[in-house]
């Protein structure tokens, strides 16, 4: 296909752009295959903005005919009719930018907003921009991401006794939203997980994300049993977590649905791991929102902050109405619970929902954070989120398809990642020595995963993204955001590494409104920037201080 | 009063989650605990003028109940074995934490270690005439007035007061004998790169018709003393329907039909007794236990303190856009001028002039918009056993819009947020002779320059400690007039003053602290760098030790909240 098919006007003159934080401007509109161009024709000034189309949530235009009524009665041609006449797009991203198109003449706006509104949700990954991406500065042949079970499982020279690294999933054919590789006890064999892959939704069979170098303990993760009405049981199941506490008295499995959500599960065909079957193991229940319930949160938290009546009330009432800061409550205090009994009471942890691909990998990321200074680093909250998220199958294109802005009816779409970083802004916030990096690069991290020029966000699972061969055909982001000036940027200046877990308050007074992130196109983040960018040259003039 | 044995003591406030044993005392002055921990001993002193309400819940079997509710909101739970002991308790407790005359009051008896000459010129540490010097004033268009001399025209204005040039003495007696309390226009800022100014008073009376040539000619020559506007706004920081209600008492606002040349403009700020239910209300949200996010969401809601802290915050916008955009001057006024008015033009002064975003700034700015022009700090801040219903958190909201400020400007402000808590502990503590009274009249009669100390030069002395690590004089946000956008989103419960349940438990780490640090540490460097060079060729050889970049030592990170900090010990080797 064609992009060209999709652009009847390519070029627009005289078109004015309405942006935040900008005074108005006029000059040039481009619509190219994959962006939205616009260039300023002002004497003396020479601003572009280039905007990914794929950025684009949703469009709305206006024409007008500037010629009244005449066009009635003249039976004047289309041309003459449209050529008085203008048209106004408002372009709303799902980076929350809200833009204004003025275009002169009703045909041109037509067409650009189709073109937009086309472009901007095409279906084929390998069209997509990534693909298409190529700077100067990097290479193709560079390396892609930054960990892996595999990488991890080296690394981790205590795990070698205890737990072995599994190749069963290697064509993807055991759980097809699994990396080939997964860390599993020794003592289980590939046939096995083959029999426990059967029994777990979606083939999501008990896998180890984290291992507690202090005491032993591990972090497992996987979807629901397949228990149903009829409460089946699998031995292998049974003796794969048997063989995860192997000796110790007991483990925890944090199940994110209400105890009532997970008796019902059993209805369709899911369940939970009963007490009679998996006797070593304590459940506890804390419901998390997921799916569309968070997107409808985030839609109306984004709706309430472009709110304009300027009432107190409404707006407070309007932030409790979304539920999104509950949301955030109950992920950290999730979080903080499976840290807990790992890091304090020294057991054993399972996590899962009922697929396990979005509240599983939300609250184990936050746990690993809260405990282990090495995903604390740039670099080490980079492959934190590669492994846990990229790797573990979190459906990256199903989720963050729309934003809050999008008309269209909703399917797959839910906020998950973007909840993600907006508890880790809330630890930040809580502890700003303890992170190694900076608010930007959250911000950043919430542009790119619902448009990119890079391929790292791209499709719903390893699987995916092998066939298309996005390694191959596109740039890893995260190694682009460790180049040194990158690096630089995203680094927190503050930053001293502390060994100790960093227990997040979860009381609603700790728990802010991201204003970073919700309010980010106003002038008063601004304000908030400088205050950053003062302490990173007051930091910086402390170093070349210290050295002299 | 024969010590307590064995009393329990709860502070939650400290991050306390069990009760320590130990003995209570009760002094003079203070409430005093001791643990019973050979090892910690630790003491807590809690000063009864900072005591609100003391509270005996029911008897439980452990003992009697005593609940002590302070005024900067910590709440000190104490069990007393013996109902009998804690009865004897109580009844002292509210005896001495509600004297009931001036000379009763700690700050007559609080004696530092100074001596005479240094509390007398402790008095002069922030001098009024010299600000007015700065402004530019007296000049031209405003003048200096003997008018109130020995207080004659109004006993709850100063005596030293700035009025239109073009003002006689007789349109002044005239418009104070037509104001409430005889509080007439006057001047509180004088912008100089528009010469507009901000201009305060009380409501006229003048009921439903009544009118005052003089008044109307004093609202004139303010207009005329600034050349480059023909009207001047009037600001009435009530909601319309007050000023309404207020006509039929006999006062009121002013008639457009009758002043010439005015705009009137209503805020809505809400009255007094509306702002002590609110406030209590936010404090009640501040010691919920264990709220979920709906509950406490709900609950900052329904308090309507950031409605009201929105509200003042306007009315200072409103004055500083028509003084700085407009170049219009503003009258402001609300029903006696000493309440809603001190808030509006204090927020309006710090909007426009960067020096009241300074450390002295902001002490001058108190001094002269709150305690010279009357605000009844006895009254307000229940200094005296008197009427619950004058007892109001007027200045709470002053200082709070000021955080929410520091919140949106963060380089702004030469002090921080610890500053601003401190200031309010001591404007309730009774401590320092300063917010004593009511009036300058007041406290002249009270002979407080001799009988106490001034707060000023104390706090000065400690400005390390209150000083924001962001600031820099130079930097585009500390610069020209601050212009905060005051959507809803961007207001926030001010945690640091209402919520004792949370804090410190852990501590919290604080990048202010940090940077302090780092700068002073970098401050020293340098002069070390300097010291260095100075001697450098030929000198004696220096064991200069450097400093590994990024090991940052010596900086303290978990710094306990305010006040008073643990000194910031940096280890700099000598050179």
């Amino acid at each position: 296909m064609e992009f060209s098919e999709h652009i009847k006007t390519a070029n627009v003159e005289d078109v004015v752009l309405r942006q935040p934080l900008h005074p108005p401007s006029r000059g040039t509109l481009c619509i190219t295959g994959h962006h939205l161009l616009f260039s300023d024709r002002e004497e003396g000034s020479s601003r572009q903005v280039l905007l990914l189309l794929r950025n684009i949530d949703a469009i709305e235009k206006s024409v007008e005919n500037l010629l009244g009524y005449s066009g009635f009665f003249s039976k004047a041609g289309l041309s003459e009719r449209t050529s008085g006449s203008s048209g106004t797009i408002t372009i709303k991203c799902k980076d929350l930018q809200v833009l204004q198109l003025d275009i002169p003449g009703m045909e041109q706006c037509l067409n650009i907003a189709h073109s937009i509104e086309t472009l901007s949700c095409l279906d084929s990954v390998s069209e997509m921009y990534p693909f298409f991406y190529r700077p100067a500065d990097l290479s193709l042949q560079d390396q892609w991401g930054l960990s892996s079970p595999e990488s991890y499982y080296s690394q981790m020279k205590e795990l070698h006794g205890r737990w072995r690294l599994s190749s069963v999933n290697r064509d993807y054919s055991v759980c097809p939203s699994y990396p080939p590789a997964v860390i599993v006890p020794n003592s289980i064999d590939d046939d096995t997980l083959r029999k426990v892959a059967k029994f777990r939704q979606g083939g999501r069979f008990p896998v180890l994300c984290y291992y507690h170098r202090k005491n032993g303990m591990v972090i497992m993760r996987s979807s629901q049993p397949l228990t149903g009405a009829n409460r089946k049981r699998c031995k292998e199941d049974e003796l794969l977590l048997q063989a995860v506490i192997d000796g110790s008295d007991k483990g925890y499995i944090i199940d994110t649905r209400s105890s009532q959500q997970a008796q019902q599960a059993r209805m369709t065909g899911g369940g939970f791991e009963s007490k009679s079957c998996y006797s070593h193991w304590k459940r506890l229940h804390r419901q998390m929102e997921r799916g569309k319930a968070l997107q409808e949160s985030l839609i109306k938290l984004v709706e309430a902050c472009g709110d304009e009546s300027n009432n107190m009330d409404r707006w407070l009432s309007k932030l409790e109405n979304s539920k999104w800061l509950s949301y955030v409550q109950t992920a950290l205090s999730t979080a903080g619970l499976l840290a807990e009994c790992v890091e304090r009471d020294g057991h054993s942890v399972l996590v899962h929902g009922s697929e396990g691909t979005d509240s599983s990998l939300l609250i184990s990321t936050l746990a690993q954070l809260i405990m282990d200074p090495c995903c604390r680093t740039l670099d080490g909250f980079l492959a934190l989120l590669e492994r846990e998220w990229l790797q573990a199958g979190h459906p990256f294109q199903q989720r963050c398809a729309h934003s809050a802005y999008s008309h269209t009816r909703l399917q797959q779409e839910s906020p998950v990642f973007l909840l993600l970083l907006d508890c880790v802004w809330q630890l930040w916030r809580q502890f700003p020595l303890a992170l190694g990096f900076s608010e930007a690069l959250l911000l950043r991290l919430a542009t790119e995963v619902y448009a990119s020029d890079y391929g790292t966000f791209l499709c719903n699972s390893d699987q995916e993204r092998c066939a298309v061969g996005v390694k191959d055909k596109t740039h890893c982001l995260f190694q682009a955001l460790l180049r040194p000036r990158e690096k630089d940027y995203y680094s927190n200046p503050l930053y001293e590494p502390t060994e100790l877990a960093i227990w997040p308050s979860v009381h609603p007074q700790s728990l802010q409104l991201w204003r970073g992130f919700f309010l980010r196109w106003t002038q008063q983040i601004r304000h908030l920037e400088e205050a950053q960018e003062e302490i990173r040259n007051m930091v910086i003039e402390w170093g070349k201080l210290a050295l002299s | 009063v024969i010590p307590v044995e064995n009393v329990r003591l709860l502070d939650r406030s400290s991050g306390q989650r069990k009760a320590s044993v130990g003995t209570l005392y009760l002094s003079a002055t203070h409430t005093i605990f001791v643990e019973n921990n050979p090892e910690t001993r630790k003491e807590t002193w809690v000063l009864h003028s900072m005591v609100s309400s003391v509270d005996r819940p029911p008897s439980t079997p452990s003992g009697s109940q005593l609940v002590l509710r302070c005024k900067d909101f910590r709440v000190y739970q104490i069990l007393v074995p013996q109902e009998r002991d804690c009865v004897d308790v109580h009844a002292s407790l509210v005896r001495l934490s509600r004297p009931e005359k001036y000379s009763e009051l700690y700050c007559l008896s609080f004696n530092p270690s100074v001596n005479k000459e240094e509390r007398e010129a402790s008095w002069s540490f922030i001098d009024l005439m010299a600000d007015y010097k700065r402004m530019g004033v007296p000049n031209n268009l405003w003048v200096s007035t003997t008018v109130n001399n020995e207080y004659r025209v109004c006993d709850t204005y100063p005596s030293e007061l700035f009025v239109p040039k073009s003002a006689s003495t007789g349109v002044i007696v005239g418009s104070s004998r037509f104001r409430s309390r005889g509080r007439f226009p006057a001047l509180s800022y004088f912008h100089q790169d528009t010469l507009a100014a901000v201009c305060r008073c009380s409501q006229p009376l003048s009921g439903f018709s009544g009118r005052c040539q003089e008044d109307e000619l004093m609202l004139q020559a303010v207009m005329k003393s600034n050349p480059g506007s023909d009207y001047i706004y009037v600001v009435d920081t009530r909601p319309k329907l007050n000023a309404m209600a207020n006509r039929a008492a006999g006062k009121g606002y002013e008639n457009e039909d009758h002043y010439t040349n005015i705009k009137l403009q209503f805020i809505g700020i809400e009255n007094i007794h509306v702002m002590r239910s609110s406030q209590q209300k936010i404090i009640d949200v501040g010691e919920m236990r264990a709220p979920s996010m709906s509950d406490f969401l709900w609950g900052l809601e329904n308090s309507g303190w950031l409605k009201h802290i929105k509200a003042v915050l306007d009315a200072g916008v409103f004055i500083a856009r028509a003084v700085a955009d407009e170049g219009v001057s503003v009258l402001v006024h609300c029903s006696d001028g000493w309440d809603r008015t001190a808030q509006a033009c204090s927020v309006a002064s710090i909007l426009l002039d960067p020096f009241y975003r300074t450390l002295r700034g902001f002490m001058v700015l108190i001094e002269r918009d709150w305690v010279s022009f009357g605000h009844k700090f006895s009254h307000r801040y229940a200094h005296l056993d008197g009427d619950p219903k004058e007892v109001s958190p007027v200045i709470d909201q002053f200082l709070e819009c000021v955080w929410q400020l520091s919140e949106q400007f963060p380089c702004a402000f030469e002090f921080n947020e610890r500053f601003l808590i401190t200031l309010h502990t001591y404007i309730y503590s009774c401590q320092y002779g300063s917010f004593m009274g009511n009036c300058q009249k007041e406290r002249r009669d009270l002979r407080l320059r001799e009988r106490s100390h001034s707060v000023w030069p104390q706090l000065w002395k400690d400005r390390s400690d209150y000083t924001n690590p962001l600031y820099q004089a130079e930097q585009s946000q500390s610069q020209g007039v601050l212009k905060p956008n005051t959507s809803p989103f961007y207001f926030k419960m001010w945690k640091g003053l209402y919520n004792h349940v949370e804090k410190s438990v852990p501590p919290r780490q604080s990048p202010a602290d940090y940077l302090s640090a780092v700068r002073e540490e970098s401050q020293q460097l340098e002069e070390e760098l300097t010291n260095h060079q100075e001697v450098a060729p030929g000198g004696t050889a220096h064991q200069h030790q450097h400093h590994q970049p990024g090991s940052r030592q010596g900086i303290q990170h978990n710094t306990p909240p305010p006040p008073p900090p643990p000194p910031t010990n940096l280890e700099i080797p000598p050179v």
